[in-house]
């Protein structure tokens, strides 16, 4: 299979890869540069472990193709470790007990963490919509819960 | 040392996982995520048929696709290297035989994933086709296929009784059942069947291998034990155990899939003959179709029982599908009979079952164990005599309770029990008395419904090692896998507290074959019991070196030392005679007595059994553990359109002895709950004739966040066993045992009708409404 060269932007710099038309966003994050935040659970598209971030938006690594990420600004939970919404999410994961094995815990956080991007108030049928795509299966959510709604609170509070 | 736990000390806190900073910034290395210098990708060729002779092999194709390093097959394995918990009937790879659909055949390493994959689909194997048995019933005909030709020759480890297909039996018979039935005001008898239930963890199972210059493999994996990896791989591929080193990385959780093997002898395997580091990350369909399920099960209940309630007397009888290999199947009959006749006095027990081998990929160890299905089976029957006695199903419960002192079936007694406790704690939080018939929003209806149950956590051996290093700080040894549930945070605060020293002193030691002790596995629930008596026996040898070496040091009797909080000893009654941990670790490194290391290892060795109360046949599991107990209520609404159940809110009480960290406590209960929720109501793997039909996430539906209860409230009760560590318990399983069980109860009040089989699909209760009304129709008096 011909491998042509995509370049990335992942966490803020410029990432050349070696990509073949099937090749997925999450191969190439995981084998080619590394990140391993993302994680491959079902590589269906199902399971929301691998989801990052596209242009701001929470995507399926496992279901885009690399090719078509040329140029875009994707993130993971590694370069967002200075963000300070990010932060505050992780403060409260850790602080509710929101993971157990924490397998799913990245594409959680990233789900999250794009849910609260706005100001607008968030209550938990939010939560629940903006998390119903990321599945776990250690912590039956409620402390998952919880935690984004604290983190929410926390920030209108400006805490 | 103290042993009711410092007012500063760790133990009775909510400590965040040690793991947490770096599981929250996705740091957390798993198996996957492992890569090693010039290491290989593996793939692996299934079998498309659920029961062929392998009559021979073509690898020509798939050797000459450039990048392919290695292929191994059953021509790789000996014929006298099979593996098995119990029961030694499996290898490596199918070797001469396949025996389910989806079971290993051959497996490529090569220099990419993608041309694993695409090597494995080159390769040609042969095969002659042989009639396939899918259910224990077809299997046990007289003129069945053998699964298993020379099943009867295989190594035991117990009394098995396999005849033809019939893996194995066993049978508890207490009292005299005969006599109980005629005792007996009234008899129910009902057959109840459950489902197989996939695990799910988000992290498939992988596993990574390499070869050092002198020959030795070390092996990573997704894992629940690294004793049992090295077992199991040196089992099947005929190596000392020695020469295999097993490691973990960071486990995505378990729930009992990855106690027993995966993939981890065929990945020693490719790395033997490539002598490269080799690793394979199953898919997740591969994830469902070669690991292993939950046993579906079939169970004939008979209870005998006075008119004012009092249980007399119990039949049980079950009927397992083993699948194709043994795995930890006998270990399930033998557990789900034990706990047959639930916390509960009934003197008169007869409970057998047999277990089949058929054509379907294995059953095995799932979080319960058995007890779920028994329980579902059990509980729900209680509330049937319940509702014909006219007693209320927690006053029935509560007049047949075992107390503290009396004896499990079989005859163990139990320590501590917190049943009653947990009884009170549910039925106050969940407004039980009150509200038995609930309002409902048209078109919908509520009920509650209510489960008690029971699990048993101990089982085999265990160690620790326990050294202060030379700056006084602690490190923490157990081989004790943390497979996400904080086993580790638990060990270090009892360790903390055992030497009175902030949590932050100790560091845990990786689980390794090759420097920790023996520990059997993250499995049974048994990790903070058994693990955590080892790390206060040797916590306690340190603190007696510790004390030996301040008596010189300050010239006083050891009786006269006792532990400051915060790593130094002192003389009883005396300020400003205190010498520090690191001091005396000093003077051990550098002058007297050498290093100072605890340690301490056991077995679990209270007998199951007393032969003079309880005749008993197969595995009972001779010494198995403590008692842990769990009471729930449920508030259910059933849509009358659709019959769609949810879940509204949850209670749930677990007497864990004593909740090391409740707030982990808690998330087991929260897990468990939850995961129960979908084998109540969802999950099903479906077979289409041999073939699973919905291997995928797409297919195959867990809880997703929006089925999650809108209460769910865990509720801690205490007991403190005399025998446990600061006297906990266990919390791992107890938490999922009666959950379908109190479901199915609220359904079924509802309904009005008996549900007697898992799940309860939409489709299922939408049909017994139907009957209802047909009912009414007919009856309109009712």
């Amino acid at each position: 299979m011909e491998k042509a060269s995509v370049s990335l932007q992942v966490n803020g710099a410029t990432c050349e890869a070696q990509a073949t038309l099937y090749d997925t966003l999450l191969t190439v994050l995981r084998d080619q540069l590394l990140f391993t935040s993302a994680k491959r659970g079902c590589n269906q598209g199902v399971c929301g472990a691998c989801t990052v971030l596209a242009d701001g938006v929470p995507v399926r690594a496992c279901l885009s193709l690399a090719l078509d990420c040329e140029g875009r600004r994707i993130e993971t939970v590694e370069g967002l470790s200075a963000n300070p919404r990010m932060q505050a999410l992780q403060r409260s994961f850790i602080r509710r007990g929101a993971f157990q094995c924490a397998f799913c815990t990245p594409g959680m956080l990233i789900s999250a963490y794009a849910l609260l991007g706005s100001d607008r108030p968030v209550n938990e049928a939010d939560v629940r919509k903006s998390l119903s795509g990321n599945l776990c299966r250690c912590t039956g959510y409620k402390k998952i819960i919880e935690a984004v709604l604290e983190t929410a609170g926390d920030r209108r509070s400006g805490r | 040392m103290s042993d009711g736990g410092d007012a500063q000390g760790a133990v009775g806190k909510s400590i965040a996982q040690l793991e947490a900073q770096e599981k929250a910034s996705g740091d957390a290395k798993y198996i996957g995520d492992l890569y090693r210098p010039k290491m290989l990708h593996a793939a692996v060729l299934q079998s498309p048929h659920a029961h062929a002779r392998i009559l021979r092999y073509d690898l020509a194709e798939a050797l000459a696709l450039p990048g392919v390093r290695a292929v191994v097959t059953g021509d790789d394995v000996s014929e006298a290297n099979r593996m098995g918990a119990f029961i030694k009937d499996e290898h490596a790879i199918a070797k001469d035989k396949v025996r389910y659909v989806g079971e290993a055949v051959a497996a490529v390493a090569a220099d990419t994933e993608a041309i694993a994959r695409k090597a494995a689909q080159l390769i040609l194997v042969e095969y002659e086709e042989l009639p396939a048995v899918l259910t224990p019933e077809d299997a046990l005909a007289p003129d069945a296929p053998a699964v298993h030709e020379d099943a009867a020759a295989y190594f035991k480890v117990f009394d098995a009784g396999t005849e033809g297909n019939l893996c194995s039996r066993t049978s508890f018979h207490e009292g005299d059942i005969e006599r109980g039935w005629r005792e007996s005001d009234r008899v129910f008898e009902g057959r109840y069947e459950t489902q197989p239930q996939a695990h799910v963890s988000i992290e498939p199972c992988g596993a990574l291998a390499e070869i050092d210059p002198a020959g030795r493999i070390t092996l990573w994996s997704a894992n629940q034990s690294v004793f049992r990896v090295q077992a199991n791989v040196c089992e099947s591929l005929g190596l000392p155990m020695s020469k295999l080193r097993c490691l973990t990385p960071r486990i995505g959780a378990g729930f009992g899939n990855k106690m027993e093997p995966h993939v981890q002898p065929l990945v020693a395997l490719l790395a033997m003959k490539a002598r490269r580091p080799v690793k394979l990350i199953l898919s997740r369909e591969q994830d469902f179709e070669m690991v292993r399920a939950r046993h579906p099960f079939k169970i004939r209940v008979k209870t005998g029982v006075k008119n004012d309630g009092r249980l007399v007397a119990r039949e049980v009888e079950v009927l397992l599908d083993g699948g194709a290999f043994a795995d930890d199947s006998p270990g399930v009959l033998g557990y789900s009979l034990l706990m047959s006749c639930g916390p509960y006095r009934i003197p008169h027990a007869h409970c057998h079952g047999r277990l089949v081998y058929t054509n379907k990929m294995r059953f095995g160890a799932f979080r319960g164990f058995g007890v779920p299905q028994m329980t579902f089976a059990t509980e729900t029957q209680l509330d049937e005599i319940a509702d014909a006695l006219g007693l209320d199903p927690i006053a029935l419960r509560r007049k047949n309770l075992k107390r503290e002192g009396d004896a499990w079936l079989g005859g163990q007694a139990i320590l501590s029990n917190g049943l009653a406790e947990c009884l009170d704690k549910v039925q106050a939080a969940s407004g039980w008395t009150a509200k038995r018939s609930l309002s409902a929003p048209p078109h919908t209806r509520r009920a509650m419904g209510l489960s008690c149950c029971a699990h048993i956590s101990g089982l085999l051996s265990t160690g620790a090692i326990v050294r202060l290093l030379e700056d006084g700080s602690i490190l923490l040894n157990t081989g004790a896998v943390d497979i996400g549930q904080g086993c580790n945070t638990v060990l270090a605060q009892i360790c903390a507290d055992a030497l009175r020293v902030p949590l932050d002193r100790i560091s845990l030691a990786s689980p390794d074959t090759d420097g920790s002790p023996y520990n059997w596995g993250t499995t049974a629930s048994r990790v903070t019991y058994t693990t955590g008596k080892s790390v206060m026996g040797a916590a306690g040898e340190v603190e007696k070196k510790i004390k030996e070496h301040a008596s010189e040091i300050l010239e006083c009797a050891v009786d006269d030392l006792e532990l400051l909080p915060g790593g130094s000893v002192g003389v009883k009654g005396v300020s400003d005679c205190a010498v520090s941990f690191a001091a005396i670790s000093a003077r051990a490194h550098w002058a007297v007595g050498g290093p100072i290391v605890g340690s301490h290892s056991w077995v679990f060795d209270q007998k199951t059994v007393d032969p003079k109360r309880t005749a008993v046949i197969g595995l009972p599991f001779p010494q198995i553990g403590i008692f842990s107990f769990n009471a729930i209520v449920v508030e259910v609404e059933i849509d009358e359109t659709t019959g769609g159940c949810a879940i509204l809110r949850a209670w749930s009480a677990c007497d864990v002895g004593r909740a090391v960290n409740p707030q982990m406590v808690e998330g087991q209960i929260e897990g468990a709950f939850v995961q129960g929720l979908g084998f109540a109501l969802v999950e099903e793997l479906v077979w289409d004739g041999p073939r699973l039909a919905n291997p995928t996430l797409m297919d195959y539906k867990i809880p997703t966040i929006q089925e999650a209860p809108s209460l769910l409230q865990p509720i801690i009760v205490e007991s403190h066993d005399p025998t446990g560590p600061f006297g906990a318990k266990s919390v791992g399983e107890i938490g999922i045992n009666g959950v379908a069980a109190a479901i199915t109860n609220a359904v079924n009040a509802s309904l009005g009708v008996r549900l007697r089989q898992l799940p309860l699909t939409s489709e299922r209760v939408l049909r017994a409404l139907l009957v209802q009304e047909e009912q009414c129709a007919v009856e309109p008096a009712r």
